[in-house]
């Protein structure tokens, strides 16, 4: 095994030691049973919503391509089951509208079997078909902010990437879904970090794990190739080093200039999982149909991995793991950056990495003024002064949180919401904040 | 002795000159650059409001001045100021008052806690904003009031009040249009209506009828009647809602909200609000349980 020395050890500044929670690490993935509906809104990525190519009625088989993408910043979507279309309208979302989804009832009889797909001659791909395979496959990132991966693997015009920098970093406690597919499907990761390489260009790729999985960096390095390209390093186990710039400075000590993407200083990131579903699915010519969720927390009966259908409703999900207690929150997502939802008739989207069953505080925490302690400041990863931009947020004076403290920086890990001993909610007044300037922005 | 008191005066002397030859430079230098800028503008930015609202579409008070000076606008575009004032403001120029037709912002949901119920408990930040950006606040109807108070807060007229149930209810006569609160608001709920706009449509649920129902008793349900009732091409459905059509506002009739099922389209007169007859009475003023 790989000793790390402690004083070396790979990491960013500031961020916070949450309590991990992982129980459900040594939990092999299992597969869920079809839920009897699905709901597949058509807006699962970030970016323009895919266009139905089926009508209510009509019978569709595990696999087939039910919605296509419409343009280059779009994703086509798959039906996870045999079955029949009942209905394209109107469904709740995780964020709160509605949204328009596609409704399939799945029939009674449906197989695992996929029963739609081409399969293309790997080796032959030029980079361009890759990324268009890739697409078709309807690939969005599944670290949890779903974008195209497509778009993400075709760095813009002018610049080189010389290094493919992987997720495997997991820093969110109770998800374990990462380190599970890293040990079950090596791989595939492999497989999928060879074809993005072909993509984009890169002549290295580097997984980034945080070093509470170090069997997960053995597991990798075991099965790179030997040529040495592709390796796995374990970084440290810190709260936000899962995100993109700490990731990147802890693996190669570029620090990502401000309002820029990471492709500027010649790196690419993805996560670990849509690399393992790249890797799966392009050479089988399947579309994502599934994905792998970890569902934890306390009032959890039946923690696990699970291999949830894209659509399986949050209710099914749960009543198939069990949980205790009636009155409770759930979080899609991570603890730390997941949201809670409010209906349990939202489904599992390609973003998923989580569902969370928590039980309900009895009494709300109470917030008190900020006592201007500074921990929110030691702790951001960022750099920024969470403080400042949460009194300004209480005073709605967000141009001069944009311009003088720079709140677009933020990536709302929840470092500083986490350490406030005041209890003030400073990520949800910063995502108030940004959404404003968004609008403000368009009008 | 006498060189100590040489120094003090000779640098006593030496400021003042200095002072002097600055102050010389000062004036010329007003002289020089003095810019001439109307005198009425000071005056009519006195009679103003100083509220700087926007209401009329200028950037702030003085802006409004100037153009009011200049007969780029009408005195009676400032909403905030009472008639009387406009006028004086009118007569000191010598200039037509104008007329403009009072706007009041109005909410388009009547979904108070005792009819629209509520699918989670939201126990975050205090703000509708805040709410909206955890799953959507928490109450069944996507698209409704989430009555925690973000225009009342934003209004500085004191115009918006939270009434009993969880709504704001604008008082017409303070309102004077700002649009503060259309920003304010989440959901887009709130616009602004001339007052001869009385013809209102509160819902603006988009999900079919059954759901819409379920999720909030006085909801549109989309049945179409109101635009049967009303006058060719007056309303017309869209998106599971009744739109109505203000370019022929003159067409409007308390006709069209009689055989409301739900009472979503409403008559508005001085701030009564009245419901159609066939509208289900609501007799409950207790907030809903929470639906699972």
């Amino acid at each position: 095994m790989n000793f790390l020395p402690f004083f070396r050890r790979k990491t960013f500044a500031r961020g916070i030691h949450p309590a991990g929670n992982k129980s459900t690490a040594g939990m092999p993935i299992r597969r869920m049973p079809f839920a009897p509906r699905m709901i597949l809104p058509l807006a699962q990525h970030i970016g323009k919503p895919a266009v139905p190519i089926v009508r209510p009625g009509e019978e569709v088989v595990r696999g087939q391509p039910i919605a296509r993408a419409d343009g280059l910043m779009s994703l086509p979507l798959h039906a996870p089951a045999d079955g029949v279309i009942e209905a394209i309208e109107l469904k709740p979302s995780a964020r709160g509208p509605w949204v328009n989804a596609i409704v399939l009832r799945v029939y009674e009889a449906s197989t695992q079997e996929v029963r739609w797909a081409t399969p293309p001659d790997v080796d032959a791909l030029t980079p361009q078909e890759i990324v268009a395979a890739i697409q078709a496959a309807g690939i969005a990132g599944m670290g949890g902010a779903a974008f195209p991966a497509h778009v993400k693997l075709t760095p813009p015009k002018g610049t080189v990437i010389d290094t493919l920098i992987i997720n495997g970093a997991e820093c969110e406690p109770f998800l374990t879904c990462d380190h599970r597919v890293m040990l079950e499907y090596p791989q595939d990761v492999i497989r999928g970090i060879q074809l993005a390489m072909r993509a984009c260009g890169a002549p290295r790729a580097i997984i980034g794990i945080e070093d509470n999985k170090l069997d997960a960096v053995e597991m990798l390095n075991r099965h790179a190739p030997a040529d040495g390209r592709i390796r796995a390093e374990a970084v440290a186990t810190k709260y936000p080093q899962g995100a993109a710039e700490t990731l990147i400075y802890a693996l190669t000590g570029r620090e990502v200039p401000i309002g820029a993407r990471s492709s500027a200083v010649g790196v690419l990131m993805n996560n670990v999982m849509t690399m393992a579903y790249i890797g799966r699915l392009i050479p089988a010519g399947e579309g994502v149909i599934e994905r792998v969720v970890t569902v934890a927390g306390p009032s959890v009966v039946r923690p696990g991995n699970y291999l949830v259908s894209l659509g399986t409703p949050m209710r099914s999900l749960i009543e198939y793991a069990g949980a205790q207690g009636n009155e409770k929150q759930i979080i899609l997502g991570g603890p730390m950056m997941g949201e809670a939802v409010a209906s349990l008739d939202v489904p599992i989207v390609k973003g998923a990495s989580g569902v969370l069953v928590m039980p309900e505080r009895e009494i709300a925490r109470r917030v008190y003024p900020c006592i201007k302690c500074g921990e929110c400041v030691s702790v951001c990863p960022k750099g920024l002064n969470p403080s400042m931009l949460g009194m300004l947020a209480a005073r709605r004076e967000y141009d001069v949180m944009a311009e003088q403290f720079f709140i677009g920086e933020c990536f709302e890990c929840g470092s500083c919401s986490y350490v406030c001993p005041s209890h003030i909610p400073l990520v949800q007044q910063f995502r108030v904040a940004k959404g404003i300037l968004k609008e403000r922005a368009a009008a | 002795m006498s060189e100590f008191w040489a120094g003090i005066i000779l640098a006593g002397a030496f400021m003042a000159a200095l002072g002097g030859a600055l102050a010389l430079f000062l004036a010329l230098a007003s002289r020089r650059l003095y810019v001439f800028e109307d005198p009425r503008i000071d005056a009519v930015e006195n009679c103003l409001p100083h509220s700087n609202c926007g209401a009329c579409g200028t950037a702030g008070c003085r802006n409004f001045a100037e153009q009011v000076v200049s007969g780029e606008i009408v005195p009676a575009k400032c909403s905030v100021n009472p008639p009387e004032m406009n006028a004086y403001i009118a007569g000191m120029l010598g200039v037509a008052m104008g007329e403009v037709e009072k706007q009041v912002a109005r909410l388009a949901c009547a979904g108070g806690h005792h009819v629209a119920r509520m699918r989670a408990h939201y126990a975050g930040l205090q703000s509708c904003r805040g709410a909206a950006v955890v799953s959507g606040g928490g109450k069944d109807c996507a698209w409704g009031c989430l009555g925690l108070g973000d225009c009342e807060d934003v209004c500085d007229f004191d115009a918006i009040q939270m009434n009993g149930f969880g709504l704001p209810v604008v008082a017409t006569d303070l309102c004077t249009a700002c649009g503060d609160c259309v920003e304010a608001c989440p959901k887009s709920l709130f616009s602004l209506q001339p007052i001869g706009h009385q013809l209102w449509m509160a819902c603006k649920n988009q999900a079919d009828g059954e759901t819409a129902e379920a999720q909030c008793a006085v909801a549109c349900t989309a049945c179409g009647k109101c635009v049967a009732d009303s006058p060719a091409g007056l309303m017309h459905m869209d998106g599971n809602l009744a739109v109505i059509n203000y370019a022929h506002n003159s067409l409007t009739s308390i006709a069209s909200i009689e055989r409301c099922p739900t009472g979503a389209i409403v008559w508005l007169t001085d701030g009564q609000v009245t419901r159609g007859h066939a509208a289900k009475k609501i007799v409950r003023v207790t907030p809903l349980p929470l639906a699972v």
